[in-house]
């Protein structure tokens, strides 16, 4: 019998405290995959955000350190100065990152920093109980739209893919979903793309993963999937916008 | 290396810094301290260090932490709205144990305020802008010359306590210029050790040893409690080993003056006019102003009539003078605020209405 | 067809479902009585010799619980 699938060495053996069904643990995976395929766990330091992946450095097998709300694109620009030659990320859900943190990403994508950000986007703030948040969608319930979010009160949700390409210091700009998984599979290639666009210096990356949190969605989490395909993916379509030629 | 030259203050210091081994700075643009970033921007890379211009005091301050977690001897300096903008950074900064140093070329304030120099940051520097239980280490200096030799001073402690060390200054001396002498720079060697020296920072493991963490959330009280107990005989250890002050004439004294930065040049100025009236005062010159040198106010004669705070913001150190006068000595205050410099007269003044003393 | 192996870690199971949804041979499910130490009912294979490795339960499997293997045949009698 040869291994198709087996848990990376990436990963500690810890087991995480997500909810069942969180897709955070699909992501964090997958990024430790492609670090360890590239031989690269060794040579990586993470920033974790604050919301539920706070805790991602208790599951991830590289150096890591926490951050303040939404900095954690101005943090890893302080270690990318210390440590030019280090893979260098961020890992921040879409309260930290398209909320308290759209000055941090915004400039750390401005400068063309070299560290890629992994965009966690599950519509809804997790860890403080599934308030509101800049990428819920018109109409989405949460504790603090009990009648939906009205596009009059809040606006429409932000599409940060679409914003972060705008800026010419980001090279490589894609948004996966974690849905099925031919969808993971489609975000584990981007990862490692994104990863190589670091390894040969090009600039700043950013992958937006659509993700799902069933317990402040209110279903079961394979009905948070099939949510994730019905409302999240019409607004937030997948796909690549933005490669260097390098890494095509 | 040690001869004498005439500079900036603000430029001064970031000299010192650089001579000290900071190879890394992140500032905003804010007056009176911006002769800092520029001179940073221009002398940073020609020694291998890196200069970044953040786009808030939130992110410079968060870079710093990111270039210092990584191991790096990192500087920030801001003014005090940008100051109170970095207060986040901070209580992180403390509670993760990232060592830095801070300079704040302090103005007036609430708010927006003015662009003179002011001392109105003291509760700022010394209470903590920030939230929980923690401290910054805090060293005022009163001229340029001890602004510079206090630099890797600064470096030192906040490595070896693991937290920041914040030099308040003043618009005053970051604005004038005098005659200094720089320190010589510390040799290479010593520079790169610095980083072996931080067996914490985040290097990435070459997997050869376990990962390292940086952490600040302890969600089970027990662990948060112990990490504040570990803190805070950390604290307890500076409050033994990191006072300093200096006293002039406390011997003799009927009355004694308490000022910290340029304002204690300007009071010994004041005990020399009323030295001319036969009044004899007496100065403490707080140099870390936390820990405070509560110990130096034990040392006042009895006879001692009053004990003034001279301070550029109303009566926020005078706080502190009271602590240390364990109300042995009736305590006044004389201030000046808004950017304004108070004049040796001014305080001569204040001492005399104070004393009861009729011209 | 490849004939698979899929191993699952009861322990680390929550009981999501994600791989039952995702089995295109629909030979995973829960353990309709068994419970694991943090009290879900883990997930298990019902035939095994169906499973074709494809490890689809696996790549959605947040949880890391689950790993595969596939016989090393050469398109035998397929």
């Amino acid at each position: 019998m040869k291994p198709v699938f087996e848990y990376t060495r990436g990963m500690l053996p810890e087991e995480t405290t997500y909810c069942p069904g969180c897709t955070h643990g699909i992501a964090h995976r997958l990024i430790m995959e492609a670090l360890d395929e590239k031989g690269l766990l060794g040579e990586t330091i993470g920033v974790a955000p604050i919301g539920c992946s706070i805790l991602a450095h208790h599951y991830m097998n590289i150096d890591m350190c926490e951050s303040t709300h939404g900095r954690a694109p101005a943090i890893a620009t302080g270690i990318r100065r210390v440590h030019p030659d280090k893979i260098v990320f961020t890992y921040q859900g879409d309260g930290d990152l398209a909320s308290i943190g759209t000055g941090e990403i915004v400039h750390a994508a401005h400068r063309g920093e070299r560290i890629t950000s992994f965009f966690i986007n599950n519509a809804i703030y997790g860890m403080t109980g599934g308030q509101m948040a800049p990428t819920s969608l018109l109409g989405q319930k949460t504790t603090t739209s009990m009648d939906g979010r009205m596009q009059e009160l809040s606006g429409k949700p932000l599409r940060m893919a679409e914003l972060i390409a705008t800026i010419d210091g980001a090279v490589f700009v894609e948004r996966v979903s974690l849905d099925s998984p031919g969808n993971v599979r489609k975000a584990k290639k981007a990862i490692r793309k994104a990863i190589e666009v670091q390894e040969k210096k090009l600039g700043f990356g950013f992958v937006e993963i659509l993700s799902s949190c069933a317990t402040n969605w209110g279903v079961t989490p394979v009905k948070a999937l099939e949510w994730m395909r019905e409302n999240m993916i019409p607004y937030y379509p997948l796909g690549n916008l933005k490669s260097p030629e390098e890494v095509k | 290396m040690s001869e004498k030259v005439l500079m900036k203050g603000n430029e001064a210091f970031a000299e010192a810094a650089i001579r000290s081994g900071c190879r890394y700075y992140f500032g905003y643009p804010i007056t009176p301290q911006n002769e800092i970033p520029e001179y940073m921007s221009r002398e940073l890379p020609k020694v291998g260090g890196s200069f970044v211009q953040a786009e808030s005091e939130l992110a410079a301050i968060s870079m710093a932490y990111g270039g210092a977690v990584a191991g790096g001897r990192v500087f920030v300096s801001s003014s005090s709205p940008g100051i109170a903008l970095m207060q986040e950074g901070f209580s992180f900064l403390c509670s993760t144990e990232i060592p830095l140093v801070i300079l704040n070329v302090s103005r007036g304030g609430p708010g927006v305020g003015g662009i003179q120099p002011g001392q109105a940051d003291y509760y700022q520097a010394t209470r903590g802008g920030g939230n929980g239980d923690y401290h910054l280490i805090v060293f005022a200096p009163s001229s340029i010359q001890e602004a510079v030799d206090m630099m890797e001073m600064a470096f030192r402690v906040a490595e070896e306590y693991r937290n920041p060390v914040m030099i308040l200054a003043d618009g005053l001396i970051g604005q004038m210029m005098e005659p200094v002498v720089l320190p010589n720079p510390i040799p290479d060697a010593v520079r790169e050790g610095i980083l072996k020296a931080k067996p914490w920072a985040l290097t990435g493991t070459k997997e050869g040893r376990p990962h390292n963490v940086v952490k600040s959330l302890y969600l089970k009280p027990e662990e948060l409690e112990n990490r504040i107990m570990e803190m805070d005989l950390k604290y307890q250890k500076a409050k033994e080993q990191l006072v300093r002050y200096e006293t002039n004439r406390l011997e003799e004294a009927e009355v004694v003056l308490v000022a910290y930065g340029s304002t204690a040049r300007i009071a010994e100025e004041a005990m020399e006019l009323l030295a001319e009236e036969g009044i004899q005062a007496g100065l403490i010159r707080p140099i870390s102003l936390w820990p405070f040198p509560y110990e130096a106010f034990d040392k006042i004669p009895e006879k001692v009539k009053a004990v003034i705070s001279v301070e550029l913001s109303r009566g926020q150190m005078m706080d502190d003078v009271k602590i240390g006068s364990k109300g042995r000595f009736p305590v006044g205050l004389s201030s000046r605020v808004g950017g304004i410099l108070i004049t040796p007269p001014e305080i001569a003044a204040d001492v005399k209405k104070v004393l009861g003393v009729e011209r | 067809m490849a004939k698979g192996l899929v191993k699952f870690n009861e322990e680390r199971c929550k009981g999501c479902e994600l791989c039952v949804s995702v089995c295109p041979k629909k030979i995973v499910m829960l353990h309709e009585t068994k419970l694991n130490s943090k009290g879900y009912h883990p997930a298990c294979v019902i035939d095994i010799d169906s499973c074709i490795g494809c490890a689809n339960c696996a790549v959605m499997c947040p949880d890391g619980a689950i790993s595969v293997y596939q016989e090393d045949v050469e398109k035998s009698d397929e």
